[in-house]
């Protein structure tokens, strides 16, 4: 990473960069310098507290003890946090919850998706104006929060998982990117298909999936990324629980709340693992960073698609 | 670029180009158009039963603000009291606080917050090196996946009382630090800062295509007539930015009474209600949290009416503008 970010005060040498179009002026050394300086503040912002945060969690008690907090310059490195968390208790458990649901939810909303996409996907066909607006009503308008709970609950979904997963599983947002994509690329070789004689469901998984990975790929970020970072239907539908608790709502209690856990072994002070004690700060910043990591991990691989996926949505939206 | 279509649109736009025209739909029998597209229609059954249950059924739930509604009667059982839920809400302090909260919020998070996508893109779209500008772009626009625990967590762990912030300046000689994490009349900057940090890397990508579009040969014409780059910038750049910057502050205007109830939930504690107080967590904290379901469902009823008319009259004035909107005229 560094060595990118050096690559900025050379471009703004004497010597003309041969990338810079003819017709631009070479820029001052001044205004370069403040350039350069603006891009490193803002890269610094966004990494210091990140590179922080990781420090930390791999910190021994006595490293945070010097450094009186977070850790900037490392002295004592260490992966009890990280032990004590695999070794079970609330955040190991709810490492996997999170995970559980993130997986189960993703997969139950792109099959709703695409198959509601598909299906509008047809100029003209039955119905396709009335289910349109039924589902695009949705958007303009619900009915709130409080309403959202008595129906849940009436339906037994109280301290339920469900309820974490089937309120918010269809985003007809999501639907219409889909179905628009659908009908603006795909639409030729679909109806050549369908005059040769494929019926519905060939076409959807031979011929349309195959041809839209990219918005399938971004689309189903966006709803894993939902399901991962869902905290306040936690907090509405299983707020008592803590056992079963996903890790959002997890480092909400125990660090932005700064909570104990109850029999957890996670209960504040003096943190142990074997005869070594873990400083609950490190083990604080260890529930961040476990809750960073899988978005970390997703990022560069849909990254690229990006621009195409914000394009298809957020000017719309 | 695909718009979101309505079906009003489609019937404007009729077949898409490159495909032979159909016959027109009505000249089918019905019956027959139900059995040829009863699969296309069996498709969408999953997420309209969804829908139906878990967006619509609350919307009939909403009688419950023209009740006193309790839980063990239910909707069939519990006493219509009219309009009583709305005259108390109008008349209530707390929620009318509530109201003009949101307002200044959301007002001083737009001002500061819509410039900051609109700079970042200028500043990287004159970037010369590739590599260099995807680094930048990919690390700015991380943020935006993180949930508002996560963020809000972070900027504890920064600048709040035992930060990074703080223990430095203790470290430093000062004695008694500023903690902008629970001071009620910062709040409004906090939040904003909060906004740009999560969200101005992500809104830039669409300034960035923006930026892309604008013609190169525009810049070489002003330069060789002798225009500098601040010329250049405020008679090329911004014009070319002028669009997509009215239809996303419009659009904007119509989430004005929605926004940020997470960020505001979660540091409802921390700085109270005086500062943090929006329709939304009032709406919460009324009906969940107190258990007044009835009272808490007029403030979400009364929400959802003005923001639904508020969302219209944005794409409304969108339509104004020549833009598309949410939705096609």
């Amino acid at each position: 990473m560094a060595t990118t970010i050096e690559v900025a005060p050379a471009a703004g040498a004497r010597r003309r960069n041969p990338k810079r179009p003819i017709w631009q002026e070479q820029p001052s050394a001044a205004g370069q310098g403040a350039k350069t300086g603006t891009i490193l503040v803002i890269l610094a912002l966004i990494l210091i507290p990140m590179y922080s945060i990781v420090l930390t969690s791999f910190s021994t008690q006595g490293s945070v003890n010097i450094a009186g907090g977070l850790v900037i310059v490392p002295h004592g490195l260490t992966l009890n946090a990280y032990k004590l968390i695999i070794g079970g208790g609330v955040v190991g458990r709810a490492l996997i919850i999170s995970l559980a649901i993130t997986t189960v939810g993703t997969a139950v909303s792109m099959v709703v998706t695409v198959l509601a996409a598909y299906g509008l996907s047809r100029q003209g066909s039955f119905g396709h104006n009335t289910i349109l607006w039924l589902m695009l009503i949705t958007m303009f308008f619900n009915g709130g929060i409080i309403p959202l709970f008595l129906v849940v609950s009436a339906l037994g979904g109280y301290d339920q998982y469900w309820a974490l997963i089937l309120p918010s599983a269809v985003s007809v947002f999501n639907i219409i990117v889909m179905r628009a994509f659908f009908t603006n690329t795909a639409s030729d070789i679909i109806e050549s298909a369908r005059i040769d004689g494929a019926g519905d469901w060939t076409i959807l998984r031979r011929i349309v999936l195959p041809m839209s990975k990219a918005v399938t790929a971004v689309i189903a970020l966006f709803y894993a990324v939902g399901y991962w970072n869902s905290w306040f239907n936690v907090l509405l539908f299983m707020p008592a629980d803590s056992v079963r608790w996903p890790l959002q709502m997890v480092m909400y209690d125990y660090v932005t709340e700064g909570m104990t856990m109850p029999g957890s072994g996670t209960t504040g002070i003096g943190q142990y693992v074997g005869s070594q004690q873990i400083a609950p700060l490190s083990l604080q910043m260890a529930v961040v960073a476990l809750t960073v990591v899988p978005v970390l991990i997703a990022y560069p691989f849909v990254q690229k698609h990006f621009t195409k996926g914000v394009l298809l949505g957020a000017i719309k939206g | 670029m695909p718009a979101l279509t309505t079906p009003a649109a489609a019937r404007q736009t009729g077949t898409p180009p490159g495909t032979q025209p159909r016959p027109a739909p009505r000249k089918i029998p019905w019956r027959a158009r139900l059995r040829r597209d009863r699969v296309l229609i069996l498709m969408t059954v999953p997420a309209l039963a969804l829908l139906g249950v878990f967006g619509y059924t609350p919307m009939l739930g909403l009688v419950m603000a023209f009740q006193d509604y309790d839980l063990y009667d239910g909707f069939a059982h519990s006493p219509w009291v009219g309009l009583a839920n709305f005259q108390q809400l109008l008349t209530d302090p707390s929620f009318w606080h509530a109201f003009w909260n949101t307002l200044e919020l959301f007002s001083v998070q737009l001002v500061l917050f819509f410039p900051a996508p609109i700079a970042l893109a200028i500043l990287l779209d004159s970037l010369l090196s590739r590599r260099l500008r995807s680094f930048i772009q990919g690390v700015v626009t991380l943020p935006h996946f993180f949930s508002w625990v996560m963020v809000i967590t972070i900027f504890q762990q920064m600048l709040g009382g035992t930060g990074l912030l703080d223990t430095f300046l203790r470290q430093h000689g000062v004695t008694n630090p500023f903690n902008i994490m629970v001071d009620p009349s910062t709040f409004k900057f906090l939040v904003s800062s909060q906004l740009i940090w999560k969200e101005a890397g992500w809104s830039m990508i669409v300034y960035l295509a923006a930026l892309a579009a604008i013609s190169p040969s525009l810049y070489e014409a002003a330069a060789v007539d002798g225009a500098g780059w601040a010329r250049r910038l405020r008679h090329i750049t911004l014009p070319g930015l002028k669009g997509i910057t009215i239809l996303l502050l419009i659009l904007n205007l119509g989430y004005a009474l929605t926004f940020g109830f997470e960020q505001m939930l979660i540091q409802r504690g921390a700085v109270g209600p005086g500062a943090s107080e929006v329709i939304t967590t009032f709406s919460y904290e009324f009906g969940i949290v107190q258990g007044n379901f009835s009272y808490g469902a007029a403030a979400g009823l009364f929400l959802g009416v003005t923001s639904l008319i508020l969302i219209l009259a944005a794409n409304k004035v969108a339509h104004l503008f020549g833009e598309d909107g949410l939705y096609r005229r």
